[in-house]
C-alpha cells in the first residue's frame, strides 16, 4: 500500500564546531511512506545537491539498526516518534501528510556538534577504554555447560550487551547522564564469570571517567530507558550504583 | 574511600541516605502530630512535644536531623548545577516529547523548595518560641511545667493562610517522595526489575500517607479544634 507523504523539514544546519548553527526549512514532495527516515534525508540531501546547495550531514553506517551511529533528535525525541527503534529502523509510514519535522543533532555536553547533525560521541569510546573490557582474552565460546551461568544472568547480560552504544540516553536525559551506557557496559561483564573477576576496577575506572568528561549525575527519572532504541533496563544502574558502592567500600 | 563522595555516584549516595534519614524523620514526626487529634485538649501532644525536648533529644538528635538537612539541599543544589551544565547550554527547539517519565523525577529540586520554604516558616513558628526565646507559655501536666506546645500549634492553625501554605508544603512534599522514595532504594542498588516495582508502590503510598496526613491534621485543627 504504496503512498506519497509532502513534508516541511527543519534542520538544524551548522557549518562547524564553532561556528553558530542555525535552522533551515526545506520542502520534500512525494516521499514514500515506506522509505526509512534515512532514505527520506537522501532524497532532501539529492535534492540539496540537485540545486547546487551543500547537503545536511548526518550520521549512519549499518542502515540496519545495530551499529549505533546514526543518532538524530527528531521532534522532540531521540530517534523520533517510534518506540524501540534507530533513526534507520524508523520509517515514513510514522509521519503525516503536511507534517514539520524537525530535526536536530544530539544536544549534550559531552556531545558537541561537529556539523550539522553529526556529534562527537568519542566520550563514549574514552569510556569503553577506561575498563570495558576484559584485560585478557577469554577464548572462544566455551562449550555448552563448561561454566555454568544461571539462565537469569546470562539473559540479563545479553539484554545489557544489546547496548549499540548510540547516545540516545544522553540525548534525552535532563541531566545529561551516561548511566543506562556505562551500567549496560558494566552490567554484561559482571554478570559473567569472565567479567566478573575485574569487575570492581570496572566500575570504578568507567565511572570516574564518565565523572571526568562531564557527564550528568543520574536522577533516576528513567527517560533514557524510554528512549533506548534497545530496550536496555534502568535495572542496570541499580547495578552499576550497586557494583560502584560495593567496590569502593572495599578499598 | 577517599574519592568516593568526588564521584557521581557517591554524591548521589549522600542525597539518597541523608533523603531516606528525613523520611524516618517524617514518620516520628507524623506520629507526634497524630496526637493533635486526640480530643484531650492537647496533653497527649504536650507530654510528647516535650519528651522531644529532652536535651538527649534537642541536643544529641536535633544537631544530626539539621545536618541531614543541610546535606541534602547542599547536595541538592550542587548535583542540580552540575546536571544543568552537563545538559549544556544549547536548548532542543522541539523540546522533550518523551512519554512516561514522571513529572516529580525532573522537578525534584522545586519540589524541595516549597518543603523549605515551608521549612523556615516551620522553624519561625516553632522552633524559635519553643527552643529560642522560649516565649512561649507554659502549662503544669502531672506535676511537670512544660511548653504549652498545643497552645502554640492550635492558635497557628486558627490562621487560613497558614493551613493553606502549610497543605501546600505537605503535598509538595508528598509529589517530592513519589520519585524520591524508590529512586533512594535505586541509588543505594537496592533495586532491580522486581523490587523496582514494589519500592515505587511501597514510595507512592507512603508519600500520600504522610502528605494527606499533616494535611488533614491542619485542616481538622483549623476545622473542629478552634
Ligand atoms: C523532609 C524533607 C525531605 C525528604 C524526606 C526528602 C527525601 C528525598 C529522597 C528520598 C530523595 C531521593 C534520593 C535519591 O534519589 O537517591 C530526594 C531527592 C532530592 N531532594 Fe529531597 N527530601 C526532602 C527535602 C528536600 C529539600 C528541602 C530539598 C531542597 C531543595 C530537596 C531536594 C532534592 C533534590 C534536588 C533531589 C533529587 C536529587 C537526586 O535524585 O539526585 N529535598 N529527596
Ligand atoms: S543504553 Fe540504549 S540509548 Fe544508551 S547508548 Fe546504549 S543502546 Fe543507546
Ligand atoms: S545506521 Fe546503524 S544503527 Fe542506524
Amino acid at each position: 500500500m504504496e503512498n506519497n507523504i509532502s513534508l516541511t523539514l527543519k534542520v538544524w544546519r551548522q557549518n562547524g564546531p564553532k561556528e553558530k548553527g542555525r535552522f533551515e526549512t526545506y520542502k520534500l514532495e512525494k516521499v514514500s511512506t515506506d522509505s526509512s527516515f534515512l532514505e527520506m534525508m537522501d532524497i532532501l540531501n539529492e535534492q540539496l545537491i540537485n540545486d547546487g546547495n551543500e547537503p545536511v550531514a548526518f550520521d549512519h553506517d549499518c542502515r540496519e539498526g545495530i551499529c549505533g551511529m546514526c543518532s538524530l533528535y527528531i521532534n522532540g525525541r531521540p530517534h523520533g516518534p517510534d518506540d524501540d527503534v534507530t533513526t534507520c529502523q524508523l520509517h515514513m509510514r510514522k509521519f503525516k501528510d503536511g507534517e514539520t519535522i524537525t530535526i536536530e543533532p544530539w544536544r549534550s555536553a559531552g556531545f558537541p556538534v561537529i556539523k550539522d547533525l553529526i556529534v562527537n560521541r568519542n566520550a563514549f569510546d574514552t569510556i569503553i577504554a577506561a575498563g570495558g573490557y576484559t584485560s585478557v582474552s577469554t577464548g572462544g565460546v566455551p562449550d555448552a555447560n563448561a561454566i555454568p551461568i544461571p539462565k537469569v544472568d546470562a539473559d540479563e547480560a545479553m539484554d545489557a550487551a544489546s547496548c549499540i552504544g548510540c547516545g540516545a540516553c544522553v540525548a534525552t536525559c535532563k541531566n545529561g547522564s551516561a548511566m543506562l551506557f556505562v551500567s549496560a557496559k558494566v552490567s554484561h561483564l559482571a554478570l559473567l564469570p569472565q567479567g566478573k573477576v575485574e569487575a570492581a576496577r570496572r566500575a570504578k575506572n568507567m565511572v570516574a571517567k564518565m565523572d571526568e568528561l562531564g557527564f550528568g549525575n543520574c536522577t533516576n527519572t528513567g527517560a533514557c530507558e524510554v528512549e533506548c532504541p534497545k530496550g536496555v533496563s534502568i535495572s542496570n544502574i541499580a547495578r552499576l550504583n550497586r557494583e560502584f558502592l560495593k567496590a569502593k567500600l572495599q578499598d | 574511600m577517599s574519592t568516593i563522595f568526588g564521584s557521581s555516584i557517591g554524591r548521589k549516595l549522600l542525597m539518597s541516605l541523608s533523603g531516606l534519614f528525613l523520611v524516618v524523620f517524617l514518620i516520628i514526626h507524623l506520629s507526634i502530630n497524630l496526637l493533635l487529634l486526640v480530643p484531650d485538649g492537647g496533653q497527649m501532644f504536650n507530654v510528647a512535644a516535650n519528651f522531644m525536648a529532652l536535651p538527649l533529644i534537642k541536643y544529641g538528635l536535633q544537631p544530626v536531623l539539621f545536618a541531614g538537612f543541610i546535606v541534602h539541599i547542599i547536595y541538592a543544589a550542587i548535583l542540580t548545577a552540575q546536571n544543568n551544565k552537563a545538559r549544556g547550554s544549547a536548548k532542543y527547539a522541539s523540546g522533550n516529547n518523551t512519554k512516561d517519565v514522571m513529572w516529580a523525577s525532573k522537578n525534584m529540586f522545586v519540589l524541595g523548595l516549597t518543603v523549605s520554604a515551608f521549612l523556615v516558616v516551620h522553624l519561625i513558628d516553632y522552633w524559635v518560641p519553643l527552643q529560642i526565646t522560649h516565649a512561649a507559655e507554659s502549662i503544669t501536666i502531672d506535676g511537670v511545667e512544660m511548653h504549652n506546645t498545643y497552645a502554640l500549634v492550635n492558635a497557628a492553625f486558627a490562621e487560613s493562610w497558614r493551613v493553606i501554605l502549610y497543605v501546600i508544603g505537605a503535598l509538595g512534599l508528598t509529589i517530592h517522595l513519589t520519585h524520591g522514595f524508590w529512586s533512594a532504594f535505586q541509588t543505594l542498588g537496592l533495586s532491580n526489575n522486581i523490587w523496582r516495582k514494589r519500592w515505587t508502590v511501597i514510595g507512592i503510598a507512603f508519600a500520600w500517607i504522610v502528605g494527606l496526613g499533616f494535611s488533614l491534621i491542619a485542616i481538622l485543627q483549623f476545622a473542629f479544634y478552634q
